[in-house]
C-alpha cells in the first residue's frame, strides 16, 4: 500500500479563514494539540478578500445600538428563517470578538474619540461595521494569523518547538473524513505540493471550509470555494439546511472580462454612489418593497440629504438589502435597460469628488485602476448580480456548532441557520469569530470527553487512496475535468441562479445527473505533484453534491424569499417561514426532508412589533403573539 | 474572439526544467492569470501555478512576468505589445517546487522569528483608545498582501542563499516598523530587534522592494530607513566602534548598526545595485533556458566579519571604496554560465 504520513491531534481544524483560525486559537488555548489545514497558502485563505467591515453593535458611531437592534436587523435580513438563537449569540457576541481583535494587534479605523469607527452598511439599522479602510478581511486574517504565531512563539519558548501544540497544514486539501462507531475518528488529504498523502488520526474534526461559489459562472469566490465541507459533512453523515439560498451580491462588475465577478463593495453606494439604467435613470426609487416602504426614502432629495443628516431623513433605496438590490438590476437588465454588457451604472463621480473617494474607498480604486484601467472618481462602473455566498450549510447545533455526527463541528461559511435566507453585509466577518471561537471551544471539550479514541480502519483509508488515485488512473483518456467544471457552471447559471422557475430547476437536476455520471470518469495527465487538473478532478464530485443539493432545494421551496426567487412563486409564503429543508446523501443522492423551524423565545420575539411580525408569521403564529403581547399588558 | 499571443512559460521541477512555447488566444481586457488558466484548460492541464482571489488581494499569484516580479493578476494583457513574447517564470529567489509555484516557506519561517503584538498591560478588551492619525502610519505596513514580490526582489537573498539565515527581509522590516509605530505595543526594542536578529543592516536601500510592491507601500522610506536611523541615533559612536573593531574584535558585537550608516547616508555609493539594473538584468529574454538549480557560484560570499556580518564600511575594509553587495571578490561581468538571469547585453531577438 502507498506509504502514507500520520498525525495525531487532539482537534483538527479544517480551513484557515477567519472561522477556521479562530477555531484553532480557542483549541489552543484550551490546551488542545490542534491542526489547521488549509488548500491555500497560510493568511490567504478567502477571507482576504471581504472589503466592507464586520458587523458588530458596539455602538461607537451611534449610541442608540445595541444587540437587540443588531438582532432584529440580522432577522429582519434573513427574512426571520434565521435560527433565532444563532442570531442571538451573534449579535450579543460580535463586539468582544472585534474587541478581542483589538489585543491581537488589528488596528482598526478611528472615531475621533479614539474609539472604532464604525460605518453604514445595507440592512443595518446604524453604523455598525467596523472596519480598516475597504480590506477588512485582509485586516482581520493577518490579525488572526499573527495570533496563531504568537501562540507558536509561546510553544517554542515553552518546548523548544514551534509547532509542538498548534501546526498549520498550508496547501494540504481534505478529501475524506472517518467515521468508526458513529463518531469522528479522523481525515485524509493530499498535499498539493507533493501529492502524497497523509491522515490526521483526530476526535474532534472543525469544518471551516468556507463556499461554494466556484459552481457558478460569474461569481466573486476562489477555487476554493468548491463545497469541500459542506460534501464532506454529508458523505460523513450530516445534514445541510438551506441549500436553496444563496446570495447573489447586486454590484460585481460584469466588464471588462478581467474583473468579472469582482465585488464593488457596499460601501460606495453607503458613501453616495447611486444606481442608474441606461436610460439614466436613478431606478431603485420604483423598487422598494412594502415591509421596507417606512424607513426608505421616496425622493431623491430626502435620499440625499440623509447622508449629512440621517437622524431627519430616510436612507436612500440603493442601501436596501442586497437581495432586493440584486432583483431590481435583474428586472431593469430583463427590461432591456442595461448596458451592452448586461449590468447597469453604479455611479459615485459624478456624486462625490475625487478626493472624497480616494480617501473612503482607496483599495477599491487601487483596483480597478489596476486591473482594468477603469478610474471610478472619473466614469461609472458596470455592474450585475454575481454569486457570491451560501447561506446554507452544514446544520448545527447553536450553541456548540456541532452537527450531527458526534465530533465533527462547522463554522464559519460551511454552517447554516445563522444568516437565515439572505445574510447581511458585515455579518459574516462577525460569524466567523463568534461561532469560530464556540466551535473550537467545544471540539476542544469533545476531545477531553473522548476517552477512548476510535482508530481509522484500514479498509476505509484503502478506499480513500484508492478514490483519490482514480483519476490519475484513467489518465487522458477519461472526461476532461476542466470541461465538465465549465459546463457545471453554465448549468448552475443558466437554470439554478439568481431567479429561478420549475421547469428549469428540473431541467437542471437531469444535466446535473448526467454530468454525476461523467465526473465518475474524469481522467487527468501528469503526475501527483502540484497538479491542477488533478485536483479540479477530486474537487467536481464536492461541487456537483452542493449543486444537486441546491436545486433540489430550489425547486421544493415555492415561494420566493432572501436569496431564493422563484419567478412562478414571486410572494413570501409564512407557511414557508416554519419550514427548513434538510439535505443529506444516500448512497449517492441528495435526499430531501422537511423539519420545522425552531421556535423563537416571547422576549425575543417582543423585539419586534407586530405590524412587522405579520408581514412573515401565518395567523397561528400571530395569534400567539398577541396572547403573549396581552399578557405583558396585563 | 480573441487573437493568438506567444506566451513562454517555463516548466519543470526542482530538478530541471526549462522554457516552453505556446500559442494562446487572448481577449480584450485579460490579465496574464486568465491566459496561464487557458492554457490550462486547453494545452496544459498540469501546469501549476498558484492564486486565490484574482483581485490583488491575496499576494498568491506571484510571479516573473519578462523578468519582473509581478502579480499575475494584476498584470494586463493590454500593457504587452500584440506581437511580443510574454515569458513567465517562476519567483528566483525562492526554491522552484514545480512550474511557477515556488517554495515560500522561508517567509513564514521569518515571521515566527519576530516577536508578535505585545498587549499593553492593564488595558482591557474594548478600551483601546487610538487616534487616527497614529494607527495610520502602521495600517500602511499592514497593506501588505504577503505576495513576497519585495522578498524576491531584495538582492541581499535574491542570489544569496547563504544570507538567508541572517536576513529576514523587506517584508519583515515593515512588520517590524508597523510594530514599532503601533500606538499600543508594549514592547520598547523593536529597533534593537531589526538589528540584532532580522538584519537590516545588510540592506543599502536600493529601493528596489519598494519598486514591486503591488500595494505601493513605501517600504524603505517608511519603514527601513527610519528604523535603521533611529537606531544608529542611539548607538552611532565611531571612535568607539573603530577601537573595538582594531582592538577587541572577538568581542565585537553589533557591527551591522554601524554598517547601515555608511551605505545609509550614501544611497547611491560606487557598487550598490540599483533597481534599474535589477530591472535591466532581470528583463531580457532570450533563447537560452534559465540555469535555476546552479549552484551559487563561489565566490558570491561576501567578506563577513566573525560575528557573519558584513561590514560595509571603507574604515574597516579590506579595499578602498564602499564594498560591493554581492562581495569584492566577484568580478564583473560574470560568465554566461555562471548568472541566473538572461543576460542584458545579449540582443533580443524581436
Ligand atoms: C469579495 C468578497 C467580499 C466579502 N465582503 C464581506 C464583508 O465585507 N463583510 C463580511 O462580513 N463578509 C464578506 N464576505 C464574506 C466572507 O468573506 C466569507 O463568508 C468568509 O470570509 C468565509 O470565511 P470562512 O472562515 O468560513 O472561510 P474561508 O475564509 O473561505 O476559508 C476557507 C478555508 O478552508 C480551506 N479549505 C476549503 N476546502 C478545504 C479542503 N477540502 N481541505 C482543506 N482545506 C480546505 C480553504 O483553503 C480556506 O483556508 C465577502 C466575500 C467575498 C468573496
Ligand atoms: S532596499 Fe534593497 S536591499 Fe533594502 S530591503 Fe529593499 S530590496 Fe533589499
Ligand atoms: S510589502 Fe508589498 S511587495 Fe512585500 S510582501 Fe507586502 S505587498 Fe508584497
Ligand atoms: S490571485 Fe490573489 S493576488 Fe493574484
Amino acid at each position: 500500500m502507498t506509504n502514507i504520513e500520520r498525525h495525531n491531534y487532539d482537534v483538527v481544524v479544517i480551513g484557515a479563514g477567519g472561522a477556521g483560525l479562530r477555531a484553532a486559537i480557542e483549541a489552543r488555548l484550551a490546551g488542545k494539540r490542534t491542526a489547521i489545514i488549509s488548500k491555500s497558502l497560510f493568511g490567504k485563505a478567502h477571507t482576504v478578500m471581504a472589503e466592507g467591515g464586520a458587523a458588530a453593535a458596539m455602538g461607537n458611531a451611534n449610541a442608540g445600538d445595541n444587540w437587540m437592534v443588531h438582532f432584529r436587523d440580522t432577522m429582519r435580513g434573513g427574512k426571520f428563517l434565521n435560527n433565532f438563537r444563532m442570531a442571538e449569540l451573534h449579535a450579543t457576541e460580535a463586539p468582544e470578538r472585534i474587541w478581542e481583535l483589538e489585543t491581537y494587534g488589528a488596528l482598526f479605523d478611528r472615531t475621533s474619540d479614539g474609539k472604532i469607527s464604525q460605518r453604514n452598511f445595507g440592512g443595518h439599522e446604524y453604523p455598525r461595521l467596523a472596519h480598516v479602510g475597504d480590506r477588512t478581511g485582509l485586516e482581520l486574517i493577518r490579525t488572526l494569523q499573527q495570533k496563531i504565531v504568537s501562540l507558536q512563539q509561546e510553544d517554542f519558548a515553552a518546548t523548544g518547538n514551534y509547532e509542538s501544540r498548534l501546526r498549520v497544514f498550508a496547501e494540504t486539501t481534505i478529501t475524506e473524513l472517518f467515521v468508526e462507531n458513529g463518531r469522528i475518528a479522523g481525515c485524509f488529504g493530499y498535499y498539493r505540493e507533493s501529492g502524497e498523502f497523509v491522515l490526521f488520526e483526530t476526535p474532534s474534526i472543525v469544518l471551516a471550509t468556507g463556499g461554494v461559489g466556484k459552481s457558478y459562472k460569474v461569481t466573486s469566490n476562489s477555487w476554493e470555494y468548491t463545497g469541500d465541507g459542506h460534501a464532506l459533512a454529508m458523505r460523513a453523515g450530516a445534514t445541510l439546511i438551506n441549500m436553496e439560498f444563496l446570495q447573489f451580491h447586486p454590484t460585481g462588475m460584469v466588464w471588462p472580462p478581467s474583473v468579472k465577478g469582482i465585488l464593488v463593495t457596499e460601501s460606495v453606494r453607503g458613501d453616495g454612489g447611486v444606481l442608474k439604467n441606461s436610460e439614466g435613470k436613478r431606478f431603485m426609487f420604483d423598487y422598494v418593497p412594502d415591509v421596507f416602504r417606512k424607513q426608505y426614502a421616496e425622493t431623491e432629495e430626502e435620499a440625499d440629504r440623509w447622508y449629512t443628516d440621517p437622524d431627519n431623513n430616510r436612507r436612500p433605496p440603493e442601501l436596501l438589502p442586497r437581495d432586493e438590490v440584486a432583483r431590481a438590476i435583474n428586472s431593469e437588465v430583463k427590461a432591456g435597460r442595461g448596458t451592452p454588457a448586461g449590468g447597469i451604472y453604479l455611479d459615485i463621480a459624478s456624486r462625490r469628488s475625487p478626493e472624497f473617494i480616494l480617501k473612503r474607498l482607496p483599495s477599491m480604486h487601487h483596483q480597478f485602476k489596476e486591473l482594468a484601467d477603469v478610474d471610478i472618481t472619473a466614469s461609472p462602473m458596470e455592474v450585475g448580480p454575481t454569486c457570491h455566498y451560501v447561506m446554507g450549510g452544514v446544520e448545527v447545533d447553536p450553541d456548540t456548532a456541532a452537527a450531527a455526527v458526534p465530533g465533527l463541528f462547522a463554522a464559519g461559511e460551511v454552517s447554516g441557520g445563522m444568516h437565515g435566507s439572505n445574510r447581511l453585509g458585515g455579518n459574516s466577518l462577525s460569524d466567523l469569530l463568534v461561532f469560530g471561537k464556540r466551535a473550537g471551544e467545544y471540539a476542544a471539550r469533545h476531545a477531553d470527553e473522548a476517552v477512548k479514541r476510535a482508530k481509522v480502519s484500514a479498509a476505509a483509508l484503502n478506499a480513500a487512496v484508492e478514490t483519490a488515485l482514480a483519476p490519475l488512473g484513467r489518465g487522458e483518456g477519461g472526461e476532461n475535468p476542466y470541461t465538465l467544471h465549465s459546463e457545471l457552471q453554465q448549468v448552475m447559471n443558466d437554470l439554478v441562479g439568481i431567479i429561478r422557475r420549475r421547469s428549469e430547476l428540473e431541467e437542471s437536476l437531469g444535466r446535473l445527473a448526467d454530468l454525476k455520471e461523467r465526473v465518475k470518469k474524469v481522467g487527468v495527465a501528469g503526475g501527483r505533484r502540484y497538479n491542477p487538473g488533478w485536483h479540479l478532478a477530486l474537487d467536481l464530485r464536492n461541487m456537483l453534491a452542493v449543486s444537486e443539493c441546491t436545486a433540489k432545494a430550489a425547486l421544493e421551496r415555492e415561494e420566493s424569499r432572501g436569496g431564493h426567487t422563484r419567478e412562478d412563486f414571486p410572494k413570501m409564503d409564512p407557511n414557508w417561514r416554519r419550514v427548513n429543508l434538510v439535505c443529506s446523501l444516500r448512497d449517492e443522492d441528495v435526499r430531501l426532508e422537511r423539519k420545522p423551524l425552531p421556535k423563537m423565545r416571547p422576549e425575543l420575539m417582543q423585539l419586534f412589533d407586530r405590524a412587522e411580525l405579520s408581514k412573515y408569521l401565518t395567523d397561528e403564529e400571530l395569534a400567539e403573539f398577541d396572547e403573549l403581547a396581552g399578557k405583558a399588558d396585563a | 474572439m480573441g487573437e493568438k499571443r506567444n506566451f513562454r512559460v517555463w516548466r519543470g521541477d526542482d530538478s530541471s526544467g526549462q522554457l516552453q512555447d505556446f500559442q494562446v488566444e487572448v481577449n480584450e481586457g485579460e490579465v496574464v492569470l486568465d491566459i496561464i488558466h487557458r492554457l490550462q484548460a486547453t494545452q496544459a492541464p498540469d501546469l501549476a501555478v498558484r492564486w486565490n482571489c484574482k483581485a490583488g488581494k491575496c499576494g498568491s499569484c506571484s510571479m516573473e512576468i519578462n523578468g519582473k516580479p509581478r502579480l499575475g493578476c494584476m498584470t494586463r494583457m493590454s500593457t504587452f505589445e500584440p506581437t511580443e513574447t510574454v515569458t513567465v517564470t517562476p519567483l528566483r529567489t525562492f526554491p522552484v517546487i514545480r512550474d511557477l509555484v515556488t517554495d515560500v516557506s522561508f517567509n513564514y519561517q521569518k515571521a515566527r522569528e519576530l516577536p508578535a503584538f505585545a498587549p499593553p498591560a492593564g488595558v482591557a478588551p474594548g478600551e483601546y483608545r487610538m487616534q487616527q492619525v497614529d494607527v495610520e502610519r502602521s495600517q500602511e505596513f499592514r497593506k501588505c498582501i504577503e505576495c513576497f514580490l519585495c522578498q524576491n526582489v531584495c538582492h541581499v537573498i535574491r542570489d544569496h542563499e547563504e544570507n538567508k539565515p541572517a536576513f529576514a527581509g523587506p517584508r519583515f522590516f515593515i512588520r517590524a516598523a508597523e510594530l514599532d509605530m503601533h500606538p499600543l505595543d508594549a514592547r520598547t526594542d523593536r529597533k534593537d530587534m531589526a538589528v540584532e536578529e532580522q538584519g537590516i543592516g545588510y540592506c543599502n536601500i536600493t529601493k528596489c522592494c519598494t519598486e514591486v510592491c503591488p500595494e505601493h507601500i513605501k517600504i524603505t522610506d517608511n519603514a527601513i530607513i527610519p528604523m535603521k536611523e533611529r537606531a544608529v541615533d542611539r548607538r552611532y559612536d565611531p571612535i568607539a566602534w573603530l577601537g573595538s573593531k582594531i582592538f577587541r574584535r572577538d568581542q565585537l558585537d553589533r557591527p551591522a548598526g554601524y554598517a547601515t550608516t555608511a551605505v545609509a547616508s550614501r544611497p547611491n555609493a560606487g557598487t550598490t545595485s540599483s533597481p534599474a539594473e535589477h530591472a535591466a538584468a532581470a528583463g531580457a529574454q532570450g533563447d537560452i533556458s534559465m540555469n535555476w538549480h546552479r549552484e551559487a557560484a563561489v565566490g558570491h560570499a561576501a567578506p563577513v566579519g566573525p560575528d557573519g556580518k558584513l561590514p560595509v564600511t571603507e574604515f574597516t575594509g579590506e579595499l578602498a571604496g564602499a564594498q560591493s553587495p554581492f562581495g569584492d571578490d566577484v568580478a564583473f561581468p560574470m560568465a554566461v554560465q555562471d548568472i541566473t538571469y538572461q543576460h542584458p547585453t545579449k540582443p533580443d531577438e524581436h
